[in-house]
């Protein structure tokens, strides 16, 4: 188990790479906490699996160094880094039996045999394969065999780390639960530092303490699930996390007001936004409603409401620009004189793309 | 409900393979079979002569010794163009502009008619002007394939693995190159040496074109004909003298046709049990994926 930090790291996979452009994965400084549970969240081609490679030593970075314990181990291969690694598709050893499997990476090691079989047999427990233990790998299926993937990473219970890359791509979705349930599980009793990619935000959420989101090299957030729901940083965090993402509206800033298509938006604080940058307001369908009668709001016009499932979601028009508005259970929709007023503690500014901090107002506005 | 009429006609359309096939395989092998079951002294002259040749090629030691040779023959070969062939196949470079400089060195053998690939051996190990044969006499050995068995043997065997080595290379090498990196990772993840990458990972990866290596070269040296006869023409003595020159000698050398034909079905069904018995044994345990 160990604390690891990135120095000043980067990795571009050209030779000679000259542009920002050219980099997969840009300059970055972070400290992960020993112990945690981390996902890496991010669209596919975001360096998500460039960074994970670079932590456990199957790639060298361009720049920067990495450290374990404040020991750094850049140069180290993943052996003597001690990570575990599982990927997306399942890795096994076709001639070998399942409990052979397991073995493998401890016999590689030295450890003794009656260690082995102890730390064999509790895994197949855990992984309730022990019905299967003396079955030949090669003839599982496609879980069962990714299940082993993951218990070879497992069943080294010293590991610094341990990675897994979309290690659940090829699971059906009820055991995709049980498998992440399990992890979970497996994460309280050992304490391992976990770094999990995904590009799948419920996967992420629910596997992570904290959730670490990828764009074009970047990370643009290190937060829990709730940070990243309630105070996205980036216009990308807010459109790629929820469930209709971020409403994000082109707008101009009038100190604590947004001016969206010639309308004030209150805001709840009060904003300086840079000059000459682009400017946006972010606000979640959740923190949308539709006006009372009583309330003035935001004129819109109701395109179509779309039934989700748990609730229902609006798609309005604000001129040119749509917004989802979720709707409360048994909320009606409203015929006529129709506006929506936005959440002003809520409701966040973006200076290109980043997230813009503002004063706090004397007295809020209520919403 | 209307039962539907099957339309058998269908079936026609399978004649012409069938023509083809009667034309290329069926007709010649029963012509085979007639010969080795009958004597004849003149065209249109035939006597029944039941399995009389068969028990005479089975009787004769010199059916005996020419069968031997060729067991030994293609187990040398197998033994060494195996093995070598993954040796190569693992040491070529898995990307780069090299991969392609390779392919081609290695399809280059296999390129040249196999009689060409006699000749040139011929010259190339004669002790007088060939290159080979020059340098080890010149080297201090005493090496004349044309005198000497196992100089003959040697350079038989030599020329075989030269020409066809490629070909295990190039399949142990298409296999290779289907093992997703992955392996090699987690393989790297997991602490596994150089050894059991290659026992664990490429070689049960390699397994099944190994297989199909393993019953080309087995079928084609158990049947190697034009190179040692180029090369040796079966000598000296009868040192070089594989089944089929063995066959071929008694065919058109003696005309010998009950003979020839019982060696032929015999010379026939020895590949096609030896495969078979070879592909059971490997494909053990296969049916699971």
């Amino acid at each position: 188990m160990a604390k690891i930090k990135l120095n000043q790291l980067a990795h571009s996979y050209y030779p000679n790479p000259g542009s920002d452009e050219d980099y997969a994965l840009k300059s970055m400084d972070y400290d992960w906490d020993d112990g945690g549970a981390y996902a890496l969240l991010g669209p596919s081609g975001c360096g998500k699996t460039t960074l994970l490679n670079i932590i456990s030593g199957l790639l060298q970075p361009s720049k920067g160094r990495i450290e374990f314990d404040d020991v750094d181990v850049t140069q180290r291969t993943p052996e003597e880094r001690n990570i575990a690694q599982v990927f997306q598709f399942p890795v096994i050893y076709d001639t070998m039996t399942v409990a052979q499997n397991l073995a493998f990476p401890l016999h590689n090691r030295g450890v003794e045999a009656q260690e082995v079989e102890r730390r064999v047999a509790d895994m197949l427990e855990t992984l309730e394969l022990s019905a299967k233990a003396d079955r030949r790998a090669q003839g599982l299926t496609a879980d069962e065999k990714q299940k082993i993937s993951l218990g070879r990473g497992l069943v080294r219970y010293d590991v610094n780390a341990i990675l897994f890359d979309e290690p659940l791509t090829v699971i059906d979705p009820q055991m995709k639960w049980q498998l992440r349930t399990k992890l979970k599980e497996l994460h309280q009793r050992f304490k391992h530092t976990m770094i999990y990619v995904t590009h799948d935000q419920t996967e992420a959420l629910t596997f992570a303490d904290k959730v670490v989101v990828m764009f074009e090299g970047e990370v643009v957030q290190i937060g829990t699930p709730e940070e990243l729901f309630e105070r996205p940083s980036h216009t990308f965090v807010g459109y790629f996390i929820g469930s209709p993402g971020m409403n994000i509206l082109p707008c101009a800033i009038d100190g604590a007001a947004a001016i969206v298509d010639g309308h004030r938006i209150p805001l709840g604080f009060h904003y300086n936004p840079p000059a000459k940058a682009k400017l946006e307001l972010g606000v979640r369908p959740e923190f949308v409603r539709f006006a009372k009668n009583t309330e003035y709001g935001v004129p819109v016009s109701i395109e179509r409401v779309d039934d989700v499932g748990r609730h229902r979601i609006a798609k309005v028009h604000l001129g040119q620009h749509s917004i989802n508005v979720l709707l409360a259970e048994g909320e009606p929709v409203p015929s006529y004189n129709i506006a929506v007023v936005c959440d002003p503690i809520r409701s966040g500014v973006y200076a290109n793309d980043h997230r813009i901090e503002g004063q706090a107002l004397k007295e809020a506005s209520a919403w | 409900m209307v039962a539907k009429t099957v339309n058998q006609r269908a079936w026609f359309l399978v004649l012409p393979v069938l023509f083809i096939v009667a034309l290329n395989a069926i007709i010649p092998l029963m012509t085979v079979v007639n010969y080795s079951i009958q004597d004849t002294f003149s065209p249109g002259v035939f006597f029944f002569e039941g399995t009389k040749w068969y028990q005479e090629v089975l009787s004769s030691s010199r059916f005996h010794s020419a069968l031997g040779r060729q067991f030994l023959f293609t187990a040398i070969i197998l033994a060494i163009e195996i093995p070598l062939g993954v040796a190569v196949a693992l040491a070529m470079p898995r990307t780069g502009p090299w991969v392609s400089v390779c392919l081609v060195l290695m399809a280059l053998p296999l390129l040249i008619p196999w009689n060409v690939v006699g000749a040139m051996w011929n010259i190339f190990a004669l002790p007088d002007i060939g290159l080979l044969g020059y340098g080890l006499n010149w080297l201090g050995f005493d090496y004349n394939y044309t005198q000497q068995p196992v100089a003959a043997w040697f350079t038989v065997v030599l020329m075989d693995v030269w020409h066809w080595t490629s070909l295990v290379v190039l399949l142990a090498y298409a296999g290779l190159s289907s093992i997703p990196d992955a392996y090699y990772q987690a393989a790297k993840i997991d602490g596994a040496g150089r050894f059991a990458v290659f026992r664990y990972i490429q070689l049960p990866k390699m397994k099944r074109v190994l297989i199909i290596a393993l019953l080309l070269r087995f079928m084609d040296s158990f049947m190697i004909y034009t190179e040692p006869f180029v090369l040796t023409g079966g000598g000296p003595g009868n040192s070089t003298t594989f089944l089929s020159i063995d066959l071929v000698k008694a065919a058109i050398g003696e005309f010998n046709l009950g003979i020839a034909a019982a060696m032929s079905i015999l010379y026939f069904l020895m590949t096609l049990l030896v495969c078979w018995v070879f592909y059971t044994l490997m494909m053990r345990g296969e049916d699971e994926t």
